[in-house]
C-alpha cells in the first residue's frame, strides 16, 4: 500500500485505521486512562488527517473513484467494493471533525475510558464505511455495525432514562434497518439476483409499480434514522440519554447516515418512486421543521431544546431531498455537513461545558447561576453555535438552508413559506435557550459561596475552536465542500435521478 | 472604472478589521479600542468621500452615474451565483452620511462610555456594526444585501442587550431580533422567488440584472395564482423586510423597547443608520416596486408602492400621537424616530426615491443629533431618563440646549431655516399630487402638527422651569427610580464626588464637540433639497441643478409652505401654551393632558395597547401551538410507540407461556433457560468488545446463508 498522502486510495484506511484504533486502545493496560485517550485521538486524527489530504490533493469528478473491489460473496454477487465522490469525501471529512471533536470532548471520561473509545472508534469506523461503501450489501453491514456501539455507549455511560433512550433507539433503528433489509433484497431479486452493486442496481430499470412501494419502504427505513417525522421520537431522548459525545455523534453523523442512505440508495434505485411519493415526503420534511421548532421553544430541559432541533434542521436535508432540484439536492448534502457541525458545537456546550460541570441541565436551575460570569468561554462558544444554528449568514447553515429554501420555492412554493416560519421559530427557541441558559436572572444571588465550577479544559477550547472553524469556513466560502458536492450530483450514479427532474436544470 | 469604485469594499472592511482586532484584545485596552474603532471609520469616512466626489457630476444622458464590480461566490445548481458592490449617487450619499455620523456618535461614546467595564467590547460591537452598515449599503446583490442586513440585525441585538444584567435589556433585545426576523422572513421569501424568476440576485449587471429592464419586463408580464404580477408579489415581500427593520406598523414594537440600549446606539442605529436601511433598501429596489406604474407620467402609481404609502402614512400618524404621551426622554425620541421613518416611506411612495432619501439623510443628522443631545441630557442628570424629573437644563448645560433646540425645530420642521422643513414639505408636496388618494397628505399633516406638539413638550419639560431632580436629592430612590440607563455602571464613581456635584452638569467637550457638529449639518443640509435648487434631486437622478428662485413662489410650492408652516406653529404654539407658560410644580404631578382626559391619554401612554394585543394573540398563539406539539410528542407518538411496546412484551408472554408449559413441559427446563439467559444478557451488559463482534459476525454469517438459500 502506497502511504503517500495524496494517494486516494488511501481514504479506505479511514475505515480500516478506526477498527484498528479500536483494538489498539484495548490492548492499552488497565488503568492508563491517559494513553487510551492519546491513542483515540491519534486514530480520529489521522482518519480527519487522510479526509483533508485527498480533499486537498482531488480534482472534483463526477465520476466514482474506486478504492477497493474484490469478490466477497460470489454466489451472491457481494463484492467488498469501497469508493468515493464528492458527496462521500464531503461526509468523510465531517465524520472525521466530528470524530476528534468527539474524542476532546470526551477527554473527561474516566469511567472505563478504554472501553468507552473503543466502542467510540468502532462507531467511526463503521460510519466511514457507510459513506465509502458501494455495494449495497457492505453499506448495510457497516449501517448495522454502527447501531451496536451506539446502544453501548448511551446505556454505559449516558444519563436521564438512559436504558430507555439507548433501547427506544436501538428499536428504532432496528425497525428502520429491517424495511431497508426487505427493500434491498427485494430490489436484488428484481434486478436478476446478479449484483448487489449500487451503480449497476441505480442503472437498472426497476418497473415503476415496483418502485411504488420499494421507495417509501427503504427511503423511510433509513430516514427514520434521520428523524423524518413522526418516526422522530428516539432522537430527542436518545440525544439527552446519550453521554456528550455520543450525543455529538448521533446528531452529527448517525443522523447524517440515515439521510445518506436516502439520497444514495432510496433515491438513486427507485428514482420514479420519489417522484410518486415528491410531495408526501416535503410534508413529513415541513412538518418535522416545524414541529421540532415549535417543541424546542417549551422544553425545559437544555438538551432537549438541541434534541429537537436537530429534528427541525434534519427536515431540511429531507426537503432538501424532496425537491428534486439540483439547489435543492446540493443545499441538502451541505445541510447534512453543516448540521453535523453545529449540533456537535451545541451539544458539547450543553452536555460537556455545562451539564458536566452543573449536573443540571433544567433552565430554573441554570438561570440562577450566572454562568455568563462562571464560564464565559461556554457562553461565548453557545452564542456563536446558536447564531449559526439559526442560520445567519457567515455560518455554513445560511448556505445550506437558503439553496434547500430556493430548491423548494420551486418545488412547492407553500411548504418553502412554511419551513420559512420554522426558521423564525428557530431564532426564537435559540435565543430563549441562550437567555435562559446563561444570561439568566441578574437578580439571584451570586453563587460565590457555592463552589466554583472547573475551567472550560484545553481539549474543550480546542474542541469547540475546531467546529467554530469547520462552520465559518463553509460559510464564507461555500466553495469549500460545494465543488465536491456539486460535480458528484452529475455523476452518472445519479442519471436516474437527473432524468425525473423537472425542467433539468442540469 | 474609478479607483474607487474598485476599491469600494475598503470602506466597510477597515471597520470589521477594527472590530475582529478589538475582539482579540485584552478588555484593559480602552484607549487602543478607542483609536482602532474611530481611526478606521475615519479613513472610511475620507474614502466615502472619493466615492462621493467620483459620483459627483458624472451623471450623463444614459441616467444616473453607477459603477458595479461583481465576483462569483460559489456554483448553485446549474450557474455561478455572484455578489457584488456598486457605486452611483444612492450609493455615495449614504456611505458619506453612515460613516460621518457613525464617526461622530463614535467620538461622543469614548465620553459616554467612560466609566462602562465593557468599554472595548462596546467599540468591537460598534465596528462591527459600522461594517455591516456599510456593506448594506455598497451591496450589488440581494443576497450580499441580505447577508449584511442580518449581521446589521445580529449586532443591534448584541448591541440593545449590552447591560443584558437589566432583564429589561435582554427581553428587548429578544423583542427587536424576533420581531425584525419576522420581516426578515419576508425579505428572504421574495429574495427566494427573485431567484426563481429572474436566475440572478445581482441589482444592476450590464443589463442583466434584476433592476434592469429585462428582467423587470418579465417579472411584470408573469402572473401568479392570485392574478397579481411576480413583480408585485416580490416587491410585497421585499417590503415586509423593510417594515421590519424600519420599524413600520404592525411591526414597530421593537423599536421603543430597543432603546433600553446605551444612548450612542440608539443615535447610531436606532435613529439614524440602521432603522434607515428599510427605507434604503425600498430605495434600492425602487424599480422593482414601481414597474407597470408608467413611468414617464410622473409619479409611479403601482400596488406595491400603494401599499408602502398607506403603510408609511399610517405609520406617521400613529407613532407621532403616541409619542405625545411618553414620559422618557428617549422613548419620545423612538415613537418620533418611527414617525419619521413613516414619513420617509410615505415619501417615496407618494415622491419617489429622492423625496423619500432626502428626509432619510436630514432625519439622519438631526435625529442623531436629538439622540446624542438626550444622551448628554441623561448624562447631565446622572443616568435619569424621566422627563418628570428634569428640568430647567438650560441653565446647566448651555451647549446641550442650544443644539438639542437646533434638533428640535428642525424635527418640528420650523420653516426656512432649517433642514426637516424642507424635506418634510417635499414629502406633503408629493403626498397632495398623489393620484389615489389625499388621505396619506391629511394624515402627514396631522403628523407635523402632533410632532411640533411633541418636541415643545419634550424641551418645555426638560430645559425651561425649575430642575424637578433635586427634590429626591441625595440619591435615594434614583436607581430604584425610573429606568436609570446604566445605574449600575456607575457604582464607580466615589460617593462623596456623587453628593456634592448632585446638580445636573454640561458634558465634556468629547460629547458636546459632536453635538455641535451635527447641528451644522441639522440646519445647512435642507439648502440642497429645496424647490429653488433641487440639487439632491438632481444628483440622484443624474443631472444637473439649477438655481430657479421663482420656483419658491410658485403657487403650488407656496400655498402647502404656508399651509405646512401654520400647522407646526400650531403645534409650536399648543405645546407651549400646554407645557411652557406654566411648567410642572413637582415631578408626581400629573400631565396638563392627563387631567383633561385620562381616558385619551392612557390610551396613548399605553401605544394603543398593542404589545398587550400581540402579547394575547400572537405570542400566547404560538406558545399553545408549542405546547400542543409538545404533548403530542409525549403523548400521542410516545403513547403509540409505548403501545406498541406493550403489545411486543405481550406478545413476548403469551410466547413464553406456551413455551414453558405447552412445548418445553417441563419445570426444569424453563428455570434452566431463565437462568441462561440471565447469563446471556449479563455478558452482554459487561461491556467487552469481542463478544459483540462475534454476535455480529454470527449474524452476518447467518444472513448470507439465508440469502444463499433465497437464491437457490
Amino acid at each position: 500500500m502506497n502511504m503517500d498522502p495524496s494517494e486516494p486510495n488511501l481514504l479506505a484506511w479511514t475505515i480500516y485505521l478506526s477498527f484498528l484504533g479500536a483494538l489498539g486502545v484495548m490492548c492499552v493496560p488497565r488503568g492508563k486512562a491517559r494513553a487510551a485517550r492519546i491513542v483515540a485521538l491519534g486514530t480520529a486524527l489521522a482518519g480527519l488527517g487522510i479526509g483533508l489530504g485527498v480533499a486537498v490533493d482531488w480534482s472534483p469528478a463526477p465520476e466514482l473513484v474506486p478504492l477497493v473491489n474484490v469478490e466477497w460473496v460470489q454466489a451472491l454477487g457481494i463484492r467488498f467494493h469501497l469508493g468515493f465522490d464528492g458527496i462521500s469525501l464531503t461526509l468523510v471529512l465531517l465524520t472525521g471533525i466530528a470524530a476528534v471533536a468527539g474524542v476532546l470532548f470526551s477527554w473527561n471520561i474516566e469511567h472505563r475510558t478504554k472501553e468507552f473509545f473503543a466502542f467510540f472508534l468502532v462507531l467511526i469506523g463503521a460510519v466511514y464505511g457507510v459513506f465509502l461503501s458501494f455495494d449495497l450489501f457492505l453499506l448495510f453491514v457497516f449501517y448495522e455495525i454502527a447501531i451496536i456501539p451506539k446502544y453501548f455507549l448511551i446505556a454505559i455511560w449516558g444519563s436521564t432514562r438512559k436504558e430507555y433512550g439507548a433501547m427506544k433507539l436501538a428499536l428504532y433503528s432496528l425497525v428502520g434497518s429491517g424495511m431497508v433489509l426487505i427493500g434491498m433484497i427485494a430490489a436484488w431479486a428484481v434486478a436478476g439476483g446478479q449484483t448487489f452493486d449500487l451503480v449497476s442496481l441505480g442503472q437498472h430499470p426497476f418497473p415503476v409499480a415496483f418502485q411504488k412501494w420499494a421507495f417509501p419502504l427503504v427511503f423511510v427505513g433509513f430516514a427514520i434514522l434521520a428523524g423524518l417525522w413522526p418516526f422522530h421520537t428516539w432522537a430527542p431522548t436518545g440525544h439527552v440519554a446519550a453521554p456528550t459525545a455520543a450525543s455529538m455523534l448521533l446528531a452529527g453523523v448517525i443522523m447524517k447516515l440515515g439521510a445518506y442512505g436516502c439520497l444514495r440508495v432510496a433515491m438513486v434505485l427507485f428514482p420514479q418512486g420519489l417522484l410518486l411519493w415528491q410531495h408526501e415526503v416535503a410534508l413529513l420534511a415541513v412538518i418535522g421543521i416545524v414541529y421540532g421548532a415549535s417543541v424546542a421553544l417549551v422544553q425545559k430541559d437544555f438538551k432537549f431544546v438541541i434534541g429537537y432541533s436537530s429534528v427541525s434542521h434534519m427536515g431540511f436535508v429531507l426537503l432538501g431531498l424532496a425537491t428534486l432540484d439540483a439547489v435543492g439536492l446540493t443545499g441538502a448534502v451541505l445541510q447534512m455537513f453543516s448540521h453535523g457541525v453545529i449540533a456537535g458545537l451545541l451539544f458539547a456546550v450543553v452536555g460537556r461545558m455545562v451539564y458536566d460541570r452543573t449536573h443540571t441541565r433544567d433552565f430554573a436551575d441554570l438561570e440562577g447561576m450566572r454562568l455568563d460570569k462562571m464560564l464565559p468561554f461556554a457562553a461565548v462558544t453557545f452564542v456563536i453555535a446558536g447564531v449559526a444554528s439559526m442560520g445567519l449568514p457567515g455560518f455554513s447553515g445560511f448556505v445550506a438552508e437558503l439553496q434547500v429554501l430556493i430548491g423548494a420555492w420551486n418545488a412547492f412554493p407553500t411548504l418553502a413559506v412554511i419551513a420559512g416560519v420554522g426558521i423564525l421559530v428557530g431564532v426564537a427557541y435559540t435565543l430563549r435557550a441562550v437567555h435562559h441558559a446563561f444570561f439568566g436572572d441578574a437578580d439571584a444571588a451570586p453563587p460565590a459561596e457555592s463552589m466554583p465550577l472547573p475551567p472550560i479544559s484545553v481539549p474543550e477550547r480546542m474542541g469547540a475552536a475546531l467546529l467554530i472553524l469547520a462552520t465559518l469556513a463553509v460559510g464564507l466560502y461555500p466553495r469549500l465542500l460545494l465543488d465536491f458536492i456539486d460535480p458528484a450530483l452529475r455523476g452518472p450514479m445519479f442519471d436516474g435521478l437527473r432524468a425525473v427532474m423537472k425542467g433539468g436544470t442540469w | 472604472m474609478t479607483w474607487i469604485a474598485r476599491n469600494l469594499w475598503l470602506i466597510p472592511a477597515l471597520p470589521l478589521v477594527a472590530s475582529g482586532l478589538t475582539a482579540l484584545m485584552s478588555r484593559r485596552r480602552r484607549g487602543w479600542a478607542a483609536a482602532l474603532a474611530i481611526g478606521s471609520l475615519g479613513i472610511s469616512f475620507l474614502l466615502a468621500l472619493c466615492a462621493f466626489a467620483a459620483a459627483l457630476g458624472q451623471g450623463g444622458e444614459h441616467g444616473p452615474f453607477r459603477e458595479v464590480v461583481n465576483f462569483d461566490w460559489f456554483q448553485f445548481g446549474g450557474q455561478w451565483l455572484q455578489l457584488g458592490w456598486v457605486l452611483d449617487p444612492l450609493t455615495a450619499l449614504m456611505v458619506v452620511m453612515v460613516t460621518l455620523v457613525g464617526l461622530l456618535i463614535f467620538i461622543f461614546s469614548v465620553g459616554y462610555m467612560a466609566e462602562d467595564e465593557n468599554f472595548t467590547r462596546f467599540f468591537c460591537f460598534l465596528s462591527l456594526f459600522a461594517a455591516a452598515m456599510l456593506g448594506v449599503v455598497i451591496a450589488n446583490s440581494l443576497l450580499l444585501f441580505f447577508i449584511c442586513w442580518e449581521l446589521v440585525g445580529l449586532t443591534s441585538y448584541l448591541l440593545i442587550g449590552f447591560w443584558y444584567h437589566k432583564p429589561s435589556a435582554a427581553a428587548a433585545a429578544k423583542k427587536a431580533f424576533i420581531t425584525t426576523r419576522i420581516g426578515d422572513l419576508g425579505l428572504l421569501l421574495g429574495m427566494v422567488w427573485l431567484y426563481a424568476e429572474s436566475g440572478t440576485l445581482l441589482f444592476y449587471n450590464g443589463g442583466a440584472g434584476c433592476l434592469e429592464q429585462g428582467a423587470l419586463t418579465a417579472m411584470l408580464v408573469k402572473g401568479t395564482a392570485a392574478g397579481m404580477a411576480v413583480s408585485t408579489g416580490i416587491g410585497l415581500l421585499v417590503f415586509l423586510g423593510a417594515v421590519g427593520k424600519s420599524g413600520q406598523v404592525p411591526l414597530h414594537v421593537w423599536l421603543p423597547d430597543a432603546m433600553e440600549g446605551p444612548t450612542p446606539v440608539s443615535a447610531l442605529i436606532h435613529a439614524a443608520t440602521m432603522v434607515a436601511a428599510g427605507v434604503f433598501l425600498v430605495a434600492r429596489v425602487y424599480p422593482l416596486m414601481a414597474v407597470g406604474g408608467g413611468v414617464g407620467q410622473g409619479v409611479p402609481v403601482t400596488t406595491v408602492l400603494t401599499v408602502v404609502t398607506w403603510i408609511g402614512a399610517a405609520t406617521a400618524l400613529f407613532a407621532a400621537s403616541v409619542a405625545v404621551a411618553q414620559n422618557d426622554i428617549k422613548r419620545i425620541l423612538a415613537y418620533s424616530t418611527v414617525s419619521q421613518l413613516g414619513y420617509m416611506m410615505m415619501g417615496l411612495g407618494v415622491g419617489g426615491v429622492a423625496v423619500g432619501m432626502f428626509h432619510l439623510i436630514t432625519h439622519a443628522f438631526f435625529k442623531a443629533l436629538l439622540f446624542l443631545g438626550s444622551g448628554s441630557v441623561i448624562h447631565g442628570c446622572h443616568h435619569e431618563q424621566d422627563v418628570r424629573r428634569m428640568g430647567g437644563l438650560k441653565g446647566f448645560m448651555p451647549v446641550t440646549f442650544v443644539t438639542y433646540a437646533i434638533g428640535m425645530l428642525a424635527l418640528a420642521g420650523f420653516p426656512l431655516v432649517f433642514s426637516g422643513f424642507w424635506s418634510k414639505d417635499e414629502i406633503l408636496h408629493a403626498a397632495h399630487g398623489w393620484s389615489v388618494s389625499h388621505w396619506p397628505f391629511y394624515m402627514g399633516l396631522a403628523g407635523a402638527f402632533l410632532t411640533a406638539f411633541y418636541m415643545t413638550r419634550q424641551v418645555a419639560l426638560v430645559f425651561f422651569g425649575k430642575y424637578r431632580g433635586a427634590e429626591q436629592a441625595g440619591g435615594q430612590g434614583r436607581e430604584q427610580g425610573s429606568a436609570g440607563e446604566a445605574a449600575h455602571t456607575h457604582h464607580s464613581s466615589t460617593p462623596s464626588l456623587h453628593h456634592s456635584s448632585f446638580a445636573p452638569h454640561e458634558s465634556p467637550s468629547v460629547m458636546t464637540g459632536p453635538l455641535m457638529v451635527l447641528a451644522v449639518f441639522a440646519v445647512a443640509l435642507g439648502w440642497f433639497g429645496t424647490p429653488a435648487w433641487p440639487w439632491f434631486e438632481a444628483f440622484l437622478n443624474g443631472h444637473s441643478a439649477e438655481v430657479e428662485l421663482g420656483k419658491l413662489f410658485s403657487g403650488g410650492f407656496l400655498g402647502l409652505a404656508l399651509l405646512s408652516t401654520l400647522i407646526v406653529f400650531a403645534g409650536l404654539g399648543l405645546g407651549w401654551w400646554l407645557y411652557g407658560r406654566r411648567t410642572r410644580a413637582g415631578a408626581e404631578e400629573p400631565d396638563v393632558m392627563e387631567q383633561a382626559r385620562p381616558d385619551l391619554w392612557a390610551l396613548l401612554k399605553n401605544k394603543f395597547f398593542v404589545d398587550e394585543l400581540y402579547e394575547a394573540t400572537v405570542i400566547r398563539g404560538n406558545a399553545w401551538v408549542s405546547r400542543a406539539c409538545h404533548l403530542a410528542d409525549r403523548w400521542v407518538l410516545g403513547g403509540a410507540v409505548q403501545l406498541i411496546a406493550w403489545l411486543a412484551t405481550g406478545v413476548a408472554w403469551v410466547d413464553r407461556v406456551v413455551d414453558e408449559f405447552v412445548i418445553n413441559l417441563g419445570f426444569d427446563g424453563g428455570c434452566r433457560g431463565l437462568r441462561e439467559s440471565g447469563g446471556f444478557f449479563a455478558r452482554l451488559q459487561q461491556g467487552r468488545v469481542q463478544p459483540y463482534l462475534r454476535a455480529l459476525g454470527w449474524g452476518v454469517v447467518v444472513l448470507v446463508i439465508v440469502l444463499m438459500v433465497w437464491r437457490d
